[in-house]
């Protein structure tokens, strides 16, 4: 009897609530979304635009050979982008390699293994991660991570794979290496957050569906969570992925910048975003600074086309059917 | 259904709540902060010029100066324009320290009243400039060193122009090649290679090393160049001086080039240089000056002292540059701006430089310095420097 008389309550107060705003409110809101929609759209387009018309002078005179060339000589004004892009291609691989089963598996712990009472502390602890300033990520690397990658982590690698091919070359502590795994370290809170939500999402039914047939808890995570969570864990991969191409001071701190096309994971390299944050400042020269902006055109692209990318892969994946949960 | 929707609601208008609340408290801590330097500057009013050097009317007009470009100037610059700012209460200065590529492209679009460079302006770079003629202003110098990380050598290492050319083109690989045993007979070399070291951004002391080495190797001239961002043939790049230093630290067996000061400051290993009358000769405040003393006549076109002769000259160095318009939009501005400049090339300022292992600019590019500003007029055409070649205490 009183529960009724509560729900009544509840439902006047709240249809009171909902129809108090004239639709005239209701317009202004509209209007004033479209506003902001139109707005960001319009400072996304400008800054196309003005990266364009400022980058032009260096397309127009290298045209193709700016995306191919392998020489970045600011003296003889001589521009290529390759090393940049392989590099910025590199990092974001390797970083990405280590997040994807590290993030994943976080999550999963986190969600399904954790008792509740400890899981949102941890849950906190690793989002605030994500609140740490990249500046800080890089002086951690370069003063604390560099000295073990060059003592420990290189000759280990060194050693159990022979020191061939990607693992060949002098040990500096800084370089490709330290470059992804430092991203790798600064995209995983993106990862778990995200792949933490998405697993969460996971029907609470069909979980307890699959414990009640007697799968063990390898089963459901394998069979049941993953395969229904797979839509919204690309779109995690594809965030961390937006971080990594782009991240700037702590790359630039520890990849060793170097302009060559770099043939080790060891030695130094740079990515897009590294050399447009060390010459921008000194670039005088006009054509040093419309290839410098060139580069950012760029970094533009490829994040684009990773992107398209990895929306490609979710269209793929969705339509084959199972999955219930998205996110991006 | 209504139930859940309340229930949804009430927890998110307190987070709006909580929201303005945090951006009420982030920006009244944003504005406190931004008000703190201007509170600095009030107490500073008290203080009662004394500085004889300085004519009284120049605490009267001006107000803030703004300037912008060179790092290598920054710390001589902030701490010239606090002592300024201490004598001269009514004069504050704002320096952005965003390299030389911004300071010139700054001043060339007239958003700020001086702009510092590294390398002077070019003429193409002048052709550009949107308030007339350009003027520039010798305002610093420094040396650049050559320090390396040996775990066995703490100091003692001579290197001659060739070997180091050589090392840095990567025809030098490992540091007991014949060619440094020869200048090193008593120093205990490793066999291990040679890691070099450079700077990732672009920069003065980058300009002034690779002009060295273009300077006494056509290898290099033909090579890699002369600039503030070269194609490097091998090695690692750290960010600024402190990166490169931390590199050269961290890395054994490593060489690399920093900047005096900055080595002075940090007690850094170096290598004495063999300079152009054939001594080793190791950077200090006294060598650098001394090679500087040799090229009297330096113009904005013939501007490097590297590889000077002398026998107590120290081969790498160079000038940093200030950039002002001869005809300046306002007397008052004006005569405020190029009195500060006059102060800081000339003994007081220079003083202050030296407290951070500046060299002290040499006697006749103090002159060059005063001769340049005494060009600078208002609009009126009459000259606005004040001291106008008052000896300097």
């Amino acid at each position: 009897m009183s529960e009724t008389t509560t729900q009544t309550t509840i439902q006047k107060s709240t249809a009171g609530r909902r129809f108090r705003l004239p639709a005239v409110h209701d317009r202004y809101f509209r209007g004033s979304l479209t506003a902001i929609a139109v707005l960001f759209c319009a400072v996304c387009l400008t800054l196309v635009v003005t990266l364009v018309i400022q980058a032009r002078p260096a397309f127009a005179h290298f045209g193709f050979s700016f995306l191919t060339g392998t020489t970045w000589d600011p003296v003889r004004a001589h521009y290529g982008a390759l090393p940049f892009i392989i590099g910025t291609l590199e990092t974001t691989a390797i970083a990405m390699m280590l997040a994807i089963p590290i993030g994943l598996g976080t999550a999963l712990f986190l969600v399904h293994v954790l008792p509740t009472r400890i899981r949102s502390p941890l849950s906190t602890a690793v989002e605030l991660l994500a609140a740490v300033p990249s500046v800080v990520y890089g002086l951690w690397a370069l003063l604390v991570v560099a000295p073990w990658v060059r003592t420990i982590i290189e000759p280990a690698l060194a050693h159990i794979t022979g020191g061939a091919g990607p693992f060949s070359g002098v040990q500096l502590g800084v370089g490709l290496l330290l470059a992804g795994l430092i991203l790798f370290v600064m995209v995983l809170p993106t990862m778990v957050a995200i792949s933490r939500d998405v697993i969460t999402a996971v029907p609470a039914d069909q979980v307890e569906a699959a414990y009640a047939l007697g799968a063990t808890r390898w089963q459901v995570l394998l069979r049941v969570v993953l395969p229904s969570a797979r839509v919204g864990l690309l779109g995690a991969v594809t965030l961390a992925m937006g971080r990594a191409l782009g991240e700037t001071i702590a790359v630039t701190m520890v990849i060793g910048n170097s302009t060559a096309i770099a043939h080790s994971l060891f030695a130094p390299s740079a990515t897009l975003a590294s050399i447009i944050a060390n010459q921008f400042t000194e670039a005088t020269e006009p054509f040093h600074l419309a290839s410098l902006i060139g580069l950012g055109v760029v970094l533009l692209a490829v994040s684009i086309v990773v992107n398209a990318a990895a929306r490609l892969l979710v269209r793929s994946v969705g339509n084959r059917g199972t999955s219930s949960v998205a996110l991006v | 259904m209504s139930a859940e929707y309340s229930d949804a609601r009430a927890p998110s208008s307190r987070s709006w709540w909580r929201l303005v609340a945090a951006l009420a408290v982030t920006s009244s801590v944003a504005i406190t902060a931004m008000s703190l330097p201007a509170a600095a500057a009030k107490h500073h009013k008290k203080k009662v010029p004394v500085d004889p050097y300085i004519t009284q009317d120049l605490t009267a007009p001006g107000g803030a100066l703004t300037g912008a470009g060179s790092t290598f100037d920054q710390p001589f610059f902030t701490k010239a324009f606090f002592e300024f700012n201490a004598k001269i209460p009514a004069v504050t200065v704002n320096y952005a320290s965003i390299g030389s590529g911004g300071g010139i492209a700054q001043f060339q679009a007239k958003t700020v009243n001086f702009g510092a460079t590294d390398v002077p302006m070019s003429p193409a770079d002048i052709a550009k400039a949107t308030g007339g003629q350009v003027l520039q202003v010798p305002i610093a110098l420094g040396g650049v060193s050559v320090s390396y990380n040996l775990p066995n050598v703490k100091t003692g290492l001579k290197l001659t122009p060739a070997v180091l050319a050589n090392i840095f083109l990567g025809n030098i690989k490992t540091w007991n090649d014949p060619a440094i045993k020869k200048l090193n007979p008593k120093v205990s070399l490793p066999s291990a290679n040679i890691e070099t070291v450079h700077r990732a951004d672009g920069s003065g002391t980058t300009y002034i090393f690779t002009n060295y080495l273009s300077t006494i190797s056509t290898a290099w001239s033909t090579g890699p160049g002369t600039g503030k961002s070269v194609s490097w043939p091998n090695g690692v790049a750290g960010q600024g001086n402190e990166g490169v230093a931390g590199l050269i630290q961290q890395t054994p067996d490593s060489i690399g080039y920093v900047e005096l000061a900055y080595a002075l400051q940090n007690n850094f290993t170096y290598a004495a240089i063999k300079n152009a009358a054939g001594k080793y000769v190791l950077p200090s405040l006294k060598s650098v000056a001394t090679a500087a003393a040799q090229k009297p006549n330096i113009t904005t076109v013939n501007f490097p002292i590297v590889d000077e002769p002398g026998a107590g000259s120290y081969p790498i160095s160079g000038y940093s540059w200030a950039l002002i318009y001869q005809l300046q939009p306002s007397s008052t501005t004006g005569t405020t701006l190029v009195d500060l400049l006059d102060w800081m090339t000339h003994a007081p300022g220079q003083a202050v430089a030296a407290t951070l292992d500046y060299v002290p600019l040499p006697a006749n590019i103090q002159a060059l310095a005063r001769s340049t500003l005494l060009q600078v007029t208002g609009p009126d055409g009459k000259t606005v420097l004040l001291t106008n070649g008052q000896s300097t205490s």
